[in-house]
């Protein structure tokens, strides 16, 4: 067919172009959802699958997309949040474009939601066993910053020969005192696999030990799906006398909400140059702050 | 510095999808038609359905059209209709000596089999601008057609095949022969697009990653490796464009049925190397790919025959280095999300370095730490 006989087809019909629910056909759905099972069974393990191409740039969180686009039902209500807020411009636009192929309800209330996918947090308010947190991954691969080589880590993850990744934090510690791995920060699943929790802050690394829910994680340029399924034992890598520690927010609150139990962005004030702080978690505080009820 | 972190932005990011929008149709011009893009910038749209890795010219236009000339764009809205559509099966393997020829070119022998084909190239031609083109219209067109046929002796038609230059030096026993498959089989061929890539990647592999490779990528690693950082001096063997038919099985009546045909290129390139045994043979290299886009091909011929070299040295002759750097697709978007938010992971990093500085206030850079 002629492309123009096509566009006029299109117009008469006065609809767009018609996607499958979910917009992947279903037997990448099929596959993705094979490839969670095997995740889920071996937790912390990189279980390779065949990513799409979706209509979302690669980086842009099409891993954990895939993930929500395979196993949302239409019954699912979905939040999205980038960095921790619901109105960011990634969060908005993915949230958009599973809306328009899904037509599932939306929520910026984590307790309401059903499925939530995030990119770089993991919501404060602890999350319950009915539901599944998917995250957004760009490195899949902890010992990345190792080794650069795929071959060699899949062998060092067969054989858990971490030794080198150990000896990355010593030389760390020798080097600046301190562990200085900000976000990423590596963590042994089940006491098998060294896994990177994607680059969620320090903060969030307790919430991942044995929880309630499960998280599913999709990185989408690497191709790979990991998981750690519930009440699954998640421990930073530390040493005995060099303890893992998570961001000190010390002195500071959020301005909107008054919460000192958060994980604050730090906001530069444009009038005074003084340093501000507000939660990242903004569903979170405008619990907080009463705006929703 | 300060940043500031934006929160909110649904209005903005509609109000620049619009603009977006705005900007192509701004201008007083007349409304570029997909099928002008197709016909006139007909490079343009082979490479993006190279690229974008879908045989589909109408869609490709359109894909440049929309994305404003933009191949990397265009590829990757091309490549994701394509996610849309389910895999209904695979086409017979086609031996490509069943070519309808455009071009054809050896540059290895003088005298070749069917002989050298020019057809439409570039390559010889002066890259001058051409001023007359500001005033292209239908008339001027149709005299340039009839000037070129007038007094054209009739010719009888191309041969229906042709043979491979590289036969004859595989009949000489020249090349180094590798095993491979034949004939209608397909099932130890590997779909990249149903399985990720493990390494060391089979040929297969190798090959399908290569041929939905961006084109920049692809000539730089190759233009790598025969510069310097390598060792290939590659001969190109075989140079084809030209159109070969699509063949499919019927599911019940095993019959095959031709359903369409696609234009495509393909380089076979020769290089020396020393055998185990000390003595010299040569190993082909091979390239393919969607239209015509002789560049790639050559650079995936080149690429192909690089990632053979035993002992690699060079990130060219590494095939976990190439193809895992490729794909156009990937690498625009993971380049692109840079400019996304990173206020959490900023923050993250910035709690690391003050605590650092504190650290080495307290102690002294290069001695242990203490506990806090």
């Amino acid at each position: 067919m002629k492309l123009d006989n096509y566009m006029k087809r299109k117009e008469s019909r006065q609809k767009a172009v018609e996607y499958n629910f979910a917009f992947l056909d279903e037997s990448a759905k099929k596959e993705i959802r094979r490839k969670i099972l095997k995740a889920v069974a071996v937790p912390g393990y990189q279980v390779p699958f065949a990513s799409r191409e979706l209509p979302i740039a690669k980086g842009w969180g099409t891993g954990g997309l895939q993930i929500t686009l395979s196993i949302i039902g239409s019954g699912d209500v979905l939040k999205v949040i980038d960095q921790g807020c619901d109105g960011s411009v990634n969060a908005v636009n993915i949230k958009k474009f599973i809306g328009r192929v899904t037509g599932v309800k939306t929520t910026t209330v984590t307790r309401e939601a059903t499925i939530i996918q995030t990119r770089h947090r993991i919501p404060e308010e602890r999350m319950s066993e009915d539901q599944i947190l998917v995250l957004q991954v760009p490195f899949p691969e902890a010992l990345r910053m190792v080794e650069p080589s795929e071959l060699e880590t899949r062998r060092m993850h067969g054989e858990a020969d971490y030794s080198r990744m150990w000896l990355y934090l010593y030389e760390d510690i020798v080097r600046y005192s301190e562990i200085s791995i900000g976000a990423r920060y590596p963590v042994t699943v089940n006491g098998r696999y060294i896994m990177d929790p994607s680059p969620i802050p320090r903060w969030d690394i307790p919430k991942l030990n044995m929880a309630d829910t499960i998280y599913i994680f999709g990185a989408g340029r690497e191709k790979r799906i990991y998981a750690v399924p519930p009440h699954t034992k998640v421990e930073p890598l530390e040493f005995e006398d060099f303890k893992f520690r998570v961001e000190d927010f010390t002195g500071a609150a959020c301005r909107r909400c008054g919460s000192a139990d958060t994980f604050l962005d730090e906001i530069i004030d444009e009038v005074s140059g003084r340093r501000i702080y507000q939660c990242s978690d903004t569903g979170q505080c405008d619990l907080s702050n009463g705006k929703i009820s | 510095m300060g940043y500031v972190a934006v929160k909110g932005g649904t209005e903005a990011i509609e109000n620049a999808a619009k603009l977006l929008y705005y900007e192509r149709i701004k201008g007083g011009t007349r409304p570029l038609k997909a099928d002008q893009i197709r016909e006139q910038l007909y490079l343009a749209v082979d490479r993006v359905m190279g690229e974008g890795s879908l045989y589909a010219p109408d869609l490709a236009a359109l894909a440049i059209k929309q994305s404003a000339g933009d191949t990397f764009e265009a590829s990757f809205m091309l490549r994701a209709y394509r996610a849309t559509k389910p895999r209904v099966g695979y086409s017979i393997p086609q031996a490509t000596t069943e070519i309808k020829v455009v071009r054809r070119i050896s540059a290895a022998f003088k005298d070749i089999p069917g002989g050298q084909i020019l057809g439409p190239t570039s390559d010889y031609t002066l890259r001058l601008l051409d001023f007359e083109l500001l005033n292209d219209n239908q008339k001027t067109r149709k005299s340039y057609i009839n000037n070129l046929f007038k007094g054209l002796r009739d010719v009888g038609p191309l041969p229906e095949s042709f043979p491979r230059v590289i036969e004859i030096m595989r009949k000489e026993g020249l090349l180094t022969e590798r095993a491979g498959n034949s004939g209608l089989d397909i099932s130890g061929i590997y779909d990249v697009t149903r399985q990720s890539l493990t390494f060391p990647a089979g040929r297969s592999a190798t090959l399908q990653s290569m041929a939905r490779g961006e084109t920049g990528g692809l000539l730089l690693l190759a233009y790598s490796n025969m510069r310097g950082y390598g060792d290939i001096h590659p001969t190109v063997g075989e140079l084809r464009v030209g159109y070969v038919p699509v063949r499919i099985k019927h599911p019940y009546t095993s019959e095959l049925y031709t359903v369409g045909e696609v234009k495509i290129t393909e380089a076979e390139v020769i290089a020396k190397f020393t055998a185990n045994d000390g003595s010299p043979k040569f190993t082909l290299g091979y390239g393919l790919c969607f239209g015509h886009n002789e560049t790639k091909a050559i650079s995936m011929a080149i690429l192909d025959r690089a990632m053979q070299t035993e002992g690699k040295r060079m990130p060219s002759e590494d095939q976990e280095f190439v193809l895992s750097h490729i794909d156009g697709i990937d690498a625009l978007g993971f380049c692109a999300h840079w400019k996304l938010p990173h206020y959490v992971t900023f923050q993250s990093d910035l709690d690391r370095l003050r605590k650092t500085r504190e650290s080495d206030n307290l102690c002294g850079r290069g001695k242990a730490g203490i506990e806090k």
